[in-house]
């Protein structure tokens, strides 16, 4: 059931060769420590390590033991210490710590750090401070991208979203910047960048300044457009409950670095099984995009389709059966494998959310979204509460109905955080101060006030130079009006006829047909006017900064025809599955091949997860 | 043209000329006479400092450097002790070198840099003699003091003094001394007497020069070869001895015939020399002494002095300055008279040409028949290289241009530069400018140390067309001299900040590799302060002013700088930076006025230093943030006691910041502590910091109704929570007459499908029916179909006539209830129809 194609689709740029890239410096920082050596490696860089660079990869460069960072004293018997790791103050804190109880031991070992992607000053500080500056050697692993699938890059940088967007820590900023740099200077340089949001404005600024420092190379363009989007501008999309098959897979059983662990559940044995999920897998490939209705009927087609495939065997002479088993059988094999995991992986979505509670949810997600019914929503919500349904469930519900309603009424706020406190304990006082800095979930203004505010802070921002303010105001002005740009960009589709979700006629798709997310949208929209020409209004209610740049030069016309069709949209703050799905489609519906740049992949849980209070 | 070797002198089978480079432009009263000279070589400035050593108070002697054409750079009256010595550096700067040991640095322009001093030792013991000399390490200081003891500094740049060992027997001042470089090793070569030494830095070593007898007396005076590979020797009984500087060998012994020691020795010879000489002066006589022993001389009317340069020799004289150099082997094959060499073929072939002769086919015929074109054109763009007439370079290169149309395969490369360099170099030569410099000498010392001498020789507007001439990318070219030139604007004193500023920003405007910081810098360097600042303005990266201004105080303009380059890590380093510098309630106000930097430091502090943090919302006065902060930190805290009182403040910190719903939740949540803490203290029950909900459920769970009923009441629980709460936990203990007695207390307020729905979940389908009758009309439907009870549903919804519902039902129904389906059929169909 694979949608067709348009057949002028261009090519995707090979993005292999940042790995490639990335192990050679691996390997080279390796080498720069002779000899033996145990490799301390921070625990969330092990899975993308793994991607890069092997455990016999890392042997045959003399590594001697593998350990991960616990935080806990070490016992290793190595004279060469190597950490690779995040540049984290809590880390680094930690390697202060070995190597200062070597000390006190009389131990001598060597110590080398190697930060990734880069290292930051106050990392150094932290080594200087604890006196161990002299004792180690730093160096940088500029391992900025890692490719998940043909289309999707990942900074493998979660914590990118709580730092930046709550605690107004620009540090990763940069960062951002370099790895578009990065890709500029392999498959760039970009005839046009737009971009929405501080951050994205922020981290082109950085790239650009970098361009212009570096060399000049002149090559050929692989990659024409670039679309930078802040996570902010749109909290409804990755806060809704997501329905495509890879969405669901996620938000269930967590897709990490691209790779997914079944349970017995789904594998119908006593082992679970790590799968990767990527364009490899063709069964996956298939289903990803599609709504999960459509998934269980596609599934048995393809079982048919298989076991016809297998009943070809009948009536087969010696000859041919050979060659059956030398050529098709191992393929069909495999898919058969893949089948039967996909299938069991579905059933167990079935069972858990098939239940009245989960279509409950929907109807309440989609009604918040339309704005009806509100009093059922907010009992619905109360409840959900009150039987501790889940907490980031019940979270997720109440920040987006202050998102869609502009703020509680204060009368619900306070009542609905009462009982949420009683359920879940006083310390989410802090996530709920998180919450209001973030704009996810706050009061209602009583009367006027917040409109004359508004309207100050709105000229404020407009002028640069209150930059400043625009900053302690930013609170105050992230006002979401997502009512009114839901009528402006249309998201909500009139659900007078039924919504076809085996042909899909939008992006709302992804979302049953209720909602098109409004980051896909506004993506749709830009490149369809060659800019923000027209999108005013827009971009006042979402009051963000957007821009939009255009190469000098343009590269010859032969390059622009396909080149121009590539469009890379990097997400600061992460995207969800249901997101790139959107996409997708929207590249096959228009004849663009779309590449998702993330800061990691996100859902609802990991965004809301990221704001608790207990956090810190 | 034809004359071109009139000025020729054959010395063995090779000729050596002389060639004027200019006509002295100064004026010098008593010539070169009782002058202390110094002349840098490859076409260096000139330095001279009259009367060194007549030490009377009243007349000071004047210091006068001039360029090599003679014209005056600077002149000014010389103050400081008496000096021995003169010397250029590497990089065109002047050292004067005193008899006290001390060394000053002059630049070009006689602008006092610093001084350095050659020992302690030396200002009782006097500087006799010192030299100047140049290394692979750079420019160094070697002197002989009064108590014959050598003192060497290899670079005076970083400066290390060696004292060399002294030599035994030596009494008074040695006769000569030379310095050498050999094997990456500086050392000194002496003669007393007939004996020579080599003194290292550990070792005095006795040598003789290998066919040196003692018949041929005292070496009065000894110099070595520019490259250091050859050494000559002159004794007191006339005497040559030439050979290389290790001493292993010996290249020629020539009988000057001249007893007396010559002023002045210098070695002459060039790159591929086929016949080095030595060229000694005396006061009236300049001799060029071959190697092959042969010898030309020269009378000289006037007092001169002698520059060894890479390829020949520069005479200056009061009155004019000339090159003698060996002729190179090119020049003598194209105008050595009667030569058939290709290139001389060619030169005569294009004077026919250009005569409209045909004798021009017939020379081009005779080279081509030898197949010599290509080595002919070669050679005359090479010798054209090697002329320092104009005239004779565009003949040559003429005649090359000539020849290469004749030829297919022939790269135009060589021919282009040449053509290139030469028209540099014509340029440079200029007397204005004064750069006399071989294409030798060019080519040993770069097109870079040359635009680099012309931009400190301020040559500004010649070093930008050079480069552009030469295509040289900007970076290295003309940004390079525009930074010079700026450096340089910004100390001109007589001009105010803002027309300097301006002048500035007009030249350099936006050119590649240009940095505004450091014209910054340099303005600030030479205490401009404000100028620094408005030049830093016109820098484009923020990033790169942040350095400067810290250095120059302006902390919060830096901050700012620092914030608006988007790199965190500058932003850290100038927080860190102000941390140590203000007190700490600037601090504070300062980052409250940057909230990027604000929230770079709180995130530092949440890792580093709570305490800090705390002080920072203090010091904002956000009692917010400060709650947020206690509130966080009871959680950190284990013991009961500490935590309320961290929570008590926490609630006072709400409160003020009229945070009332948060101030009540606090409060409430220490009032639930207390209670789990005497409920844990009494009954062991566990309690302790789990949430009213999670308590009131244990305390169901471990049958406290009271207790539960307690904290129901005083936490105001919402009643529809708390029967949620009571089905449940009854449920689950399959309390079920409890649970009835529990529905029937009053009228729910979750309503009856919840019971029916937790009654299924256990499993208990007849406790479940008991409550379905009691489910609004609204929910009935689904009540049933909970239960399993199709025809109760169907009744429910044919009663209700819900279409939905109905389809609901249906949904549900199997082939086996094929009454029912035909009654909610038909039931359906009338609902339609109405």
């Amino acid at each position: 059931m694979a949608h067709s194609a348009r057949r002028d689709c261009p090519e995707l740029p090979d993005f292999s060769l940042l790995k490639r890239l990335a192990r050679d410096q691996l390997i080279y920082l390796l080498e720069q420590l002779p000899g033996k050596k145990d490799l301390f490696i921070e625990a969330d860089l092990m899975s993308p390590l793994d991607r890069i660079a092997n455990v016999s990869t890392l042997k045959q460069h003399e590594v001697d033991k593998l350990y991960k960072v616990e935080y806990k004293p070490i016992i290793s018997t190595s004279d060469q210490l190597c950490f690779l790791i995040r540049p984290r103050i809590q880390t680094v804190k930690w390697i202060c710590d070995v190597a200062n109880a070597d000390k006190a031991a009389g131990k001598f070992r060597r110590y080398k750090i190697i930060f990734t992607p880069q290292k930051f000053y106050a990392c150094e500080a932290i080594l200087e401070e604890q006196g161990i500056f002299g004792d180690v050697t730093t160096d940088e692993w500029a391992f900025y991208l890692l490719p998940l699938d043909d289309d999707i890059i990942s900074l493998e940088l979660p914590e990118f979203f709580r730092d930046n967007f709550l605690a107004g820590d620009q540090r990763w900023v940069r960062t951002a910047g370099s790895a578009l740099h990065l890709l500029h200077s392999l498959y760039g340089p970009f005839s046009k960048v737009y971009g929405i949001g501080r951050c994205a404005k922020m981290a082109y600024e950085s790239c650009r300044d970098q361009v212009a420092e570096g060399e000049q190379r002149a090559q050929k363009a692989e990659i024409g457009n670039v679309f930078l989007i802040d996570r902010d501008v749109d909290f409804v999309t990755p806060l809704c409950s997501q329905v495509v098959y890879e969405g669901l897979v996620d938000d269930i059983f967590k897709i990490k670095c691209g790779c997914v662990e079944f349970g017995p559940e789904v594998t119908s044995s006593d082992k679970s099984l790590k799968v990767m999920l990527n364009s490899q897998d063709k069964v996956f490939n298939e289903i990803r995009n599609e709504h999960f209705s459509n998934v269980f009927s596609f599934l048995s087609q393809k079982a048919r389709n298989l076991q016809t495939a297998y009943d070809k065997r009948r009536g087969m002479d010696i000859k041919q059966i050979k060659t059956f088993v030398s050529e098709e059988l191992k393929g069909l094999k495999q898919e058969h494998r893949l089948l039967s995991l996909h299938i069991g992986a579905s059933e167990s979505i079935m069972k858990k959310k098939t239940k009245q509670d989960f279509q409950e949810m929907l109807k309440t997600e989609h009604s918040l979204l339309e704005g009806f019914e509100l009093r059922e929503c907010i009992s619905f919500i109360e409840e959900h509460i009150n039987r501790q349904v889940s907490m980031i469930e019940s979270l997720r519900l109440l920040c987006l109905l202050s998102i869609t309603e502009n703020g509680l009424l204060p009368k619900d706020y306070r009542s609905l955080k009462a009982q949420f406190l009683q359920s879940y304990g006083v310390e989410h006082l802090l996530t709920f101060y998180n919450l209001r800095q973030m704009g996810l979930l706050v009061e209602q203004q009583p009367g006027e006030t917040l409109t004359v505010m508004e309207t100050k802070v709105g000229k404020l921002v407009n002028d640069k130079t209150a930059g400043k303010l625009t900053d302690a105001f930013s609170s105050l002005a992230k006002k979401s009006n997502f009512r009114a740009l839901s009528r402006r960009l249309n998201l909500v589709p009139k659900s007078d006829d039924e919504y076809d979700l085996r042909v899909p006629k939008d992006m709302a798709y992804i979302f049953s047909g209720a909602y098109v997310p409004l980051s896909c949208k506004l993506i749709e929209q830009v490149l369809e006017r060659d800019g923000w020409t027209g999108l005013d209004e827009v971009t006042r209610l979402l009051n963000c900064p957007e821009f939009a740049a255009t190469a000098g030069n343009g590269p010859d016309v032969k390059a622009k025809s396909d080149s121009q069709r590539i469009v890379l949209v990097m997400f600061l703050g992460g995207c969800t599955f249901s997101e790139i799905s959107a996409l997708r489609f929207l590249g096959r519906e228009r004849g663009y091949k779309f590449i998702v740049v993330t800061t990691a992949i996100t859902n609802s849980s990991r965004l809301l997860e990221a704001l608790l209070g207990k956090h810190e | 043209m034809a004359f071109i070797t009139a000025s020729w002198n054959p010395l063995g089978d090779a000729f050596y000329r002389k060639t004027e480079l200019y006509e002295m432009c100064w004026s010098l009263r008593d010539g070169l006479r009782d002058c202390l000279v110094a002349a840098a070589p490859y076409g260096g400035p000139i330095a001279l400092l009259r009367e060194p050593l007549r030490r009377s108070p009243s007349s000071r002697p004047q210091l006068e450097i001039y360029s090599a054409s003679g014209g005056s750079i600077a002149s000014f009256p010389w103050k400081s002790g008496a000096v021995v010595q003169l010397g250029w550096t590497v990089s065109d700067e002047l050292l004067c070198i005193q008899e006290d040991g001390s060394v000053l640095i002059y630049d070009l322009f006689g602008s006092f840099k610093r001084h350095f001093s050659m020992g302690q030792e030396v200002v009782q013991t006097q500087v006799l003699e010192a030299k100047v000399f140049h290394s692979p390490y750079g420019t160094g200081v070697a002197i002989v003091t009064g108590s014959s003891r050598f003192t060497l500094a290899t670079n005076i740049d970083d400066l290390k003094l060696r004292r060399l060992p002294e030599v035994p027997g030596l009494q008074g001042p040695p006769s000569c001394w030379a310095v050498l470089t050999q094997d990456r090793q500086t050392k000194v070569l002496l003669a007393t007497g007939p004996d020579l030494y080599i003194l290292d830095n550990t070792s005095c070593t006795a040598v003789s020069p290998p066919g040196l007898g003692p018949q041929a007396g005292s070496i009065v005076h000894m110099c070595v070869s520019f490259s250091y590979k050859y050494l000559a020797l002159f004794t007191d009984s006339g005497h040559l001895w030439t050979g290389p500087s290790h001493l292993q060998d010996k290249l020629s012994e020539v009988d000057t015939k001249v007893r007396m020691s010559p002023k002045q020795m210098v070695w002459c010879r060039r790159p591929k020399s086929q016949q080095p000489s030595v060229v000694l002066m005396w006061d009236r006589l300049l001799l060029v002494a071959g190697v092959c022993s042969d010898t030309i001389q020269f009378p000289l009317d006037d007092q001169c002095v002698c520059v060894g340069e890479l390829d020949g020799v520069r005479i200056i004289s009061s009155s004019n300055q000339e090159l003698l150099q060996e002729v190179p082997l090119v020049c003598q094959d194209i105008f050595k008279i009667a030569s058939m060499a290709p290139g001389a073929l060619l030169l005569e072939a294009h004077r026919e040409y250009e005569k409209c002769s045909q004798k021009a086919d017939e020379y081009l015929r005779e080279i081509k028949e030898q197949s010599m074109l290509g080595e002919a054109v070669r050679q005359c763009v090479e010798a054209a290289g090697h002329e320092y007439d104009s005239n004779t370079q565009k003949s040559l290169l003429r005649a090359a241009s000539f020849g290469k149309c004749f030829l297919t395969d022939f790269s135009a490369e060589s021919f282009v530069s040449t053509c290139r360099e030469l028209r540099v170099l014509n340029a440079v030569r200029d007397a204005a400018v004064a750069l006399p410099l071989t294409h030798t000498q060019f080519k040993q010392m770069t097109l870079q140390v040359l635009i680099d001498r012309l931009v400190y020789r301020q040559f500004y507007p010649l070093a930008i067309e050079i480069c552009r001439y030469l295509k040289i990318p900007d970076y290295q070219g003309v940004s390079r001299v525009l930074k010079h030139w700026a450096s340089c604007k910004v100390q001109q004193k007589d001009l105010s900040d803002e027309s300097i500023s301006r002048a500035v920003c007009m030249k350099v405007g936006d050119s590649a590799g240009v940095s505004y910081s450091d014209i910054a810098a340099k303005a600030f360097e030479c205490g401009r302060t404000e100028l620094a600042i408005k030049l830093l303005d016109y820098e484009a990266r923020s990033g790169e002013q942040v350095p400067l201004l810290l250095k120059m105080k302006r902390s919060q303009l830096a901050l700012s700088k620092a914030v608006e380059s988007g790199d965190t890590d500058l932003v850290y380093t100038v927080v860190s930076y102000l941390k140590n510098e203000m007190n700490r309630g600037d601090f504070f106000m300062t980052l409250r006025n940057q909230p990027v930097a604000l929230s770079l430091y709180r995130q530092f502090c949440k890792l580093q230093e709570q305490e800090t943090l705390k002080d920072l919302y203090n010091q904002d006065d956000d009692h917010q943030e400060l709650a947020n902060y206690y509130v966080t930190a009871s959680y950190r805290e284990k013991r009961l006691e500490s935590r309320l009182s961290l929570l008590q403040t926490a609630v006072d910190e709400f409160n003020k910041a009229k945070n009332e719903f948060a101030a009540k939740a606090t409060e409430e949540e220490m009032k639930l502590l207390r209670f789990q803490r005497k409920l844990d203290d009494e009954k062991g029950a566990g309690l302790l910091g789990l949430s009213l909900q999670a308590t009131m459920e244990a305390l169901l769970a471990l049958g406290l109704q009271k207790q539960a009923e307690q904290l129901y009441r005083d936490f105001r629980v919402p009643d529809k929570r708390y029967w949620w709460l009571k089905l449940k936990s009854l449920a689950e203990k399959e309390e079920w007459e409890e649970l009835e007695k529990f529905s029937k207390s009053k009228k729910s307020p979750i309503g009856y499908l919840a019971f029916v729905e937790v009654c299924m979940k256990s499993n208990n389908k007849y406790e479940a029916k008991k409550y379905v009758t009691k489910v609004t009309p609204e929910q009935r439907v689904k009540a049933h179909l909970a239960v399993s009870d199709l025809e109760g549903a169907a009744d429910a919804a044919i009663e209700r006539r819900s279409e939905s519902e109905m389809g609901a039902v249906l949904s549900r129904c199997s082939d086996s209830d094929r009454l029912l389906i035909d009654r909610l059929n038909r039931a359906k169909a009338s609902a339609a129809k109405k």
